[in-house]
């Protein structure tokens, strides 16, 4: 159960290489109840490592993760994860509200059968993600920014301790960015969750940041956006000139030849 | 033949009160087959194994062929075959890319050993002809037997872990996130599809298997997307194809897996039918 006072979740002194390539050394970071840290980095510099880490489906080459207290050993009840969405194909009987239940009790034993204490969280969820009007509609129906909002449900139904979103906008138009952004920080500051986003671009959801990890060339950078995210800062981290421009309120970071906006390439 | 000589042939229904009874056994057999296929059918679609279950099938017929040459029980061997080629194709393939790609290596491997021991064999070519189109009239009393309890068997386990598994099937990343047993639930769906094609291979024959473990769930999830009455249907569909088949068949003296075939095959042309019918209506709105 959720203690205030203890991190959702620590990561101490953790080292993780894959082969030859260090993807980050000597990681520390700490995150509260409630916090919401965007993860941002280069394609190729472990953000995603990073979540699987936590998600105790990979492990460290040093160090020690503790989700809510816990060693965390092949999942948890504790998290709940929202993984980099690839359109599946074909069709499955399923429906938005089915979605939702999975999240619920899909890892208890036995048939699914009709709950009422399921069904009421299942409504509560459903009206908090307004999903109302497509909650029984076949998933292969709905447009990518509903099925975003059913996941993000899907989600944060267990009441998790802590949330793994991985690039949870990519895909969506600037319109359901911002409404998968917002029922995200809605969620976390009702639950008191705290919330891991791995992202490429952090204008979307600026103004909800608290903290930024910043992942790049086998080192790291943790701060508020203000502190980390500074031309000699980043250039600091990746070794060369990184300028950080601020233009209305966005952010753009230019000079670390990323070639971002290919999700596929994570998975590298 | 004349087209009603061929008519009269496919559809006699002489004497048919007399011959129900006769049948009875047949007709038991395949109402467990349809309630197992409809079942584990709706997990084969969502989990995207129908191809496995084509391969699974062809080396339960090499095990079959090789007990009949051996003088083994013919359920024995036909159960060693398919749990060998289930737990190969699981423990193997766990990406649906390797996977088609080792079934494929698999299935000629199965057919061919297959065929080798049947040559060899020199009882009944009945027998050799029914392992590959099935031999349902001639079900007897400890074949039913087997049929009831590896159909008791795979249902009781199949609802044990129904909820993990349809979790697994539908997004196996979140599942395991959420601490659901992915690897292990897979491994024992094998194990679970392996006995069910076992068991349809008895009856309808390895050819055929997947009349009942593929095209009633196929069909089913092409006119309702509500998971409790997918499954519904696609039992209903199942037992109907093999019970109706049956009940056709008997009075023609022909093989009845062509008529249970046939009928799934119907049911499914209705389904897409429908969906068709429902879509335009869609967009017509």
């Amino acid at each position: 159960m959720k203690n205030p006072n203890q991190p959702a979740l620590s990561v101490r002194a953790a080292d993780l290489s894959l082969g030859e390539t260090t993807l980050w050394q000597n990681l520390d970071l700490e995150v509260s109840p409630g916090e919401l840290i965007a993860v941002i980095g280069s394609n190729g510099s472990g953000k995603s490592s990073l979540l699987k880490a936590i998600l105790g489906q990979q492990s460290l080459t040093k160090g020690q993760i503790k989700v809510a207290g816990h060693n965390v050993h092949r999942g948890s009840r504790d998290i709940g994860y929202i993984p980099q969405h690839r359109p599946s194909e074909g069709q499955v009987p399923i429906r938005g509200r089915d979605l939702l239940r999975l999240g619920l009790d899909g890892h208890k034993f036995g048939l699914a059968l009709p709950n009422h204490k399921n069904s009421q969280r299942i409504n509560e969820v459903v009206e908090r993600m307004g999903a109302s009007e497509f909650q029984n509609q076949p998933i292969s129906s709905l447009s990518g920014g509903q099925l975003q909002r059913l996941r993000v449900g899907q989600a944060v139904i267990g009441k998790p301790a802590l949330l793994l979103a991985d690039e949870p906008l990519t895909a969506l138009d600037l319109n359901q960015q911002h409404v998968v952004g917002e029922l995200i920080d809605q969620e976390r500051k009702a639950n008191q969750m705290a919330v891991l986003f791995v992202t490429h671009d952090v204008n979307p959801i600026l103004d909800m940041v608290d903290r930024v990890l910043y992942l790049a060339k086998g080192k790291f950078k943790i701060g508020s956006p203000d502190e980390v995210l500074r031309s000699e800062v980043l250039s600091e981290l990746y070794g060369t000139q990184v300028d950080v421009l601020r233009n209305q309120g966005r952010i753009v970071v230019v000079g670390t030849h990323d070639h971002e906006h290919h999700p596929d390439e994570e998975w590298i | 033949m004349s087209l009603n000589d061929i008519l009269g042939r496919l559809f006699n229904f002489a004497d048919y009160g007399q011959l129900l009874p006769l049948v009875q056994n047949s007709l038991l057999a395949g109402a467990l087959l349809g309630l197992l296929g409809g079942f584990v059918g709706i997990f084969v679609i969502k989990r995207d194994l129908s191809f496995a279950v084509h391969g699974i099938s062809e080396l339960s017929f090499a095990g079959a062929s090789i007990a009949l040459l051996a003088s083994i029980d013919v359920v024995v061997g036909s159960i060693a075959g398919s749990l060998t080629a289930a737990l190969l194709i699981g423990a193997l393939g766990a990406k649906a890319k390797d996977r088609n790609s080792i079934i494929a290596v698999l299935m000629p491997f199965g057919l061919g050993l297959g065929i080798l021991a049947l040559s060899m064999y020199e009882g009944r070519a009945a027998n050799k002809f029914g392992l590959l189109t099935g031999q349902i009239v001639a079900v007897d009393e400890p074949q039913l037997l087997w049929l009831v309890g590896i159909t008791a068997a795979v249902l009781v386990a199949l609802a044990m872990i129904w909820r993990p598994l349809s979790f697994a099937s539908l997004d196996p990343e979140v599942a395991a996130a959420r601490g659901v047993p992915t690897r292990t639930l897979s491994i024992v769906f094998m194990l679970l599809l392996g006995l069910s094609v076992a068991a349809s291979v008895q009856v309808v024959g390895a050819l055929l298997v997947l009349s009942l473990l593929v095209t009633p769930a196929a069909a089913a999830i092409r006119i309702t997307s509500s998971p409790a009455l997918a499954v519904t249907l696609s039992v209903t569909f199942a037992v109907v194809s093999v019970v109706g088949g049956i009940m056709l068949a008997v009075g023609g003296g022909l093989p009845v897996s062509p008529y249970v075939t046939t009928l799934s095959f119907l049911i499914y042309l209705v389904c897409r039918f429908i969906e068709t019918l429902r879509n335009r209506a869609k967009g017509a709105q």
